[in-house]
């Protein structure tokens, strides 16, 4: 019975590995300008091409994309597994408990106070230090709010009452950038709300390599504390009393939460409902609430299924690009509704 | 007793709450052993502050004043990881994790031994099976916790603490939300483990009838914050066990260690003799009825009840009528129609 279901999950491991290879090709293949595969094919693998166009188009923007694909895939799915363990409560993700207003206060206070300088479309010129202190604004905003929320969530029992609060207080992180975009001039503005539509497509040199480093570190960080997320599964005095410093690991997930979702949200924009949705669907396929798999599990089904997103974003053999936001919106809230309808318990159970 | 020193102690401790500040003490100068080999029941009604104690002694909430040692050694003196290695708990909260199976469960014990992934080695797994063994979990291994019975999950959650391999073992409640059967069950079992183990076992519980039978020393928490400790028996017959509980309306039944519900004696005067079993139930309807039960046979009633070809008859005897009832029932509502005339 046992060896039997870790051979299903081995063959939904491999499964799921086979997608994202796929879809990582068809995202870098599809797009406006059509490519023919074998010059995908050279250009991915040999960095050559007879049109220097497709290999700027392939190396610069595709490419780029993709990886930021994955990177957001991962990092926010792995943040909202992290934060339902911690609040032992089904509906909590980045975007819905506030952590990502958070964030996007934090971008605000570096796009609007900055000046038009450091806005997104300003990025590409800003050297590291700035995309580091976009990064460290956006992070440090998840952090408060995720910190507020996590005061609250001691006194409080019930799990939707718990995520109203979350709405709550993301609403008035929102209103306070409103204040703020409301005193702004109107090319700021344009450049935030542009932001707040959410693309994969902004990140690219530099900042690549910045949002890479602090992705890689705040997994590392979540999966080292797989090991305190389970004994959290029992609750905290369980976890206590099997000898977890509480203290010390809550502040780790956090951080790591922190920074998953705010250097995501600031180089991204805000993605709804990956952060919720896609451990919930981890769960499902593979049958455990242990973080030692779920965790490198959750990151491949974010990968596949954040690819996918891009995919379709991309709406193949048309010009245009829908924003990210919109498909993940589209994608997610049925998912929410759907873990909200089939269990009638939510109040009192975690996941 | 041949082991020196008690598992856990405490020294003039003090419980309670800080509210805004203020120290709401609920009970203190509290010095308490805790010996290995001996299940030991903490007895309270509610609100007298049960949980607040044992929360305290394993260290979820500071004590107010006081000393606990931990096999001599303060309490707050120990890391976290090292105490989980002398006390584990089992808390009356109802576990709620969907997708962890009863095993993944239990595993979950070996977190204070297992290296920074929680990798098992043998000696984890041997120690997990043993406590499988123990609490004879093993047929539930592969189900989820939220498809167990109540029962079965406090089962599998004493399991779990035993599989975390310590000389303590505290637990609240344990049989709090249990049927009769999965109650003398579990207390049995902690009984039998207390002796076979040499763990020092400490649970609290409102049980007192389940509590008599099998501890070996009881802690009595009175309402006013006092606490006596000392043997079943001793207690019972000094009279704390009766004063530890004593409300209006009920008394001790100090020959059959219940309480019962006291009600005005009725007019009505029984006397019965006969078979021991059948005596001892029809005692009872017939204490529910409020009715007096008279130790001399020169009383107004007289039953005697007898089994006949297999069947239990009751006899009824007095001035005016001699008749053969089937059942109690038959019996009360007989007595019932005489005495509303």
């Amino acid at each position: 019975m046992m060896a039997e279901k870790e051979n299903n999950r081995n063959w939904i491991l491999i499964g799921l590995t086979v997608l994202a290879v796929i879809f990582f090709a068809l995202d870098i293949m599809l797009g406006s300008v059509q490519i023919p595969f074998r010059e995908v094919f050279n250009i991915v693998f040999f960095q050559k091409s007879e049109n220097t166009a497709w290999l700027f188009i392939i190396e610069k923007i595709r490419f780029p994309k993709a990886i930021t694909a994955i990177l957001a895939g991962c990092g926010l799915s792995v943040s909202g597994l992290q934060m339902q363990t911690l609040f032992r409560n089904p509906l909590a993700g980045p975007s819905e408990l506030g952590i990502t207003a958070g964030a996007g206060l934090g971008v605000a206070t570096v796009m609007l106070a900055g000046g038009s300088s450091a806005s997104i479309y300003a990025i590409s010129q800003l050297g590291i230090s700035g995309s580091w202190l976009i990064v460290g604004m956006s992070s440090l905003g998840s952090g408060l709010v995720l910190g507020l929320i996590l005061l609250i969530a001691g006194r409080i029992r019930d799990n939707v009452i718990l995520l109203i609060v979350g709405v709550m207080i993301g609403t008035v992180t929102l209103s306070i950038i409103s204040i703020w975009q409301y005193f702004s001039q109107p090319e700021q503005l344009q450049e935030y709300i542009m932001w707040t539509f959410g693309s994969l497509s902004a990140v690219t040199s530099y900042h690549l390599y910045v949002l890479s480093a602090v992705v890689i570190f705040g997994l590392t960080l979540a999966f080292i504390s797989s090991k305190s997320l389970n004994a959290l599964l029992l609750g905290e005095n369980y976890a206590r009393s099997m000898g977890l410093s509480i203290g010390r690991a809550r502040l780790i997930i956090m951080f790591s939460t922190s920074i998953l979702t705010g250097s995501i949200t600031a180089f991204c924009g805000p993605i709804g409902f990956v952060g919720i949705a896609i451990p919930h669907i981890t769960r499902s396929l593979f049958g455990t609430s242990d973080h030692r798999i779920l965790i490198p599990a959750t990151c491949l089904t974010g990968t596949v299924l954040l690819l996918l997103c891009d995919i379709v974003a991309q709406l193949p053999g048309t010009q245009t690009v829908v924003p990210i936001n919109i498909v993940t919106s589209l994608l997610g809230a049925p998912i929410v509704i759907w873990i909200i309808i089939s269990r009638n318990n939510i109040r009192s159970s975690f996941s | 007793m041949n082991d020196k020193f008690p598992y856990l102690a405490t020294e003039n401790l003090a419980i309670g709450y800080r509210s805004k500040g203020l120290p709401k003490t609920i009970s203190d100068k509290l010095n308490l052993k805790l010996w290995p080999g001996n299940l030991v029941c903490l007895l309270g009604s509610n609100g007298s502050g049960k949980s607040t104690l044992m929360r305290t002694l394993a260290g979820l909430q500071p004590a107010l004043a006081g000393e606990i040692y931990v096999k001599q050694q303060s309490l707050s003196d120990i890391k976290p990881e090292h105490l989980a290695r002398q006390l584990s708990l089992v808390l009356t909260e109802r576990v709620e994790v969907g997708n962890l199976t009863a095993l993944e469960t239990i595993n979950l014990g070996r977190t204070p031994y297992t290296g920074w992934l929680g990798r098992l080695d043998n000696t984890d797994k041997e120690k997990i099976e043993q406590a499988v063994y123990f609490t004879d979990v093993s047929a539930l291994l592969d189900k989820r916790i939220h498809q167990l019975s109540d029962g079965e999950r406090q089962k599998v959650m004493l399991a779990r603490a035993l599989a975390q391999d310590t000389d303590i073992i505290l637990l609240d409640e344990p049989t709090a939300h249990l049927d009769l059967p999965n109650r003398i069950e579990m207390m049995d079992l902690l009984h039998t483990l207390a002796r076979k183990t040499k763990k020092a076992i400490l649970l609290s519980t409102h049980e007192l009838d389940l509590a008599l039978q099998t501890a070996d020393h009881l802690w009595l928490l009175k309402h006013d914050g006092q606490l006596v400790t000392g043997v079943p028996e001793d207690l019972v017959l000094n009279g704390s066990f009766e004063s530890a509980f004593s409300k209006e309306g009920f008394s001790f039944d100090k020959t059959s260690g219940t309480f019962s519900i006291r009600k005005a004696p009725g007019f009505l005067s029984l006397y019965l003799e006969g078979d021991e079993n059948l005596v001892l139930w029809t005692k009872r309807a017939v204490k529910r009825e409020g009715w007096e039960i008279s130790l001399t046979p020169n009383t107004q009633n007289q039953i005697r009840t007898i089994e006949e070809n297999g069947m239990p008859v009751w006899e009824l005897l007095n001035s005016q009528e001699a008749l053969k009832l089937t059942s109690i029932e038959a019996l009360l509502h007989h007595l019932e129609s005489k005495t509303s005339i």
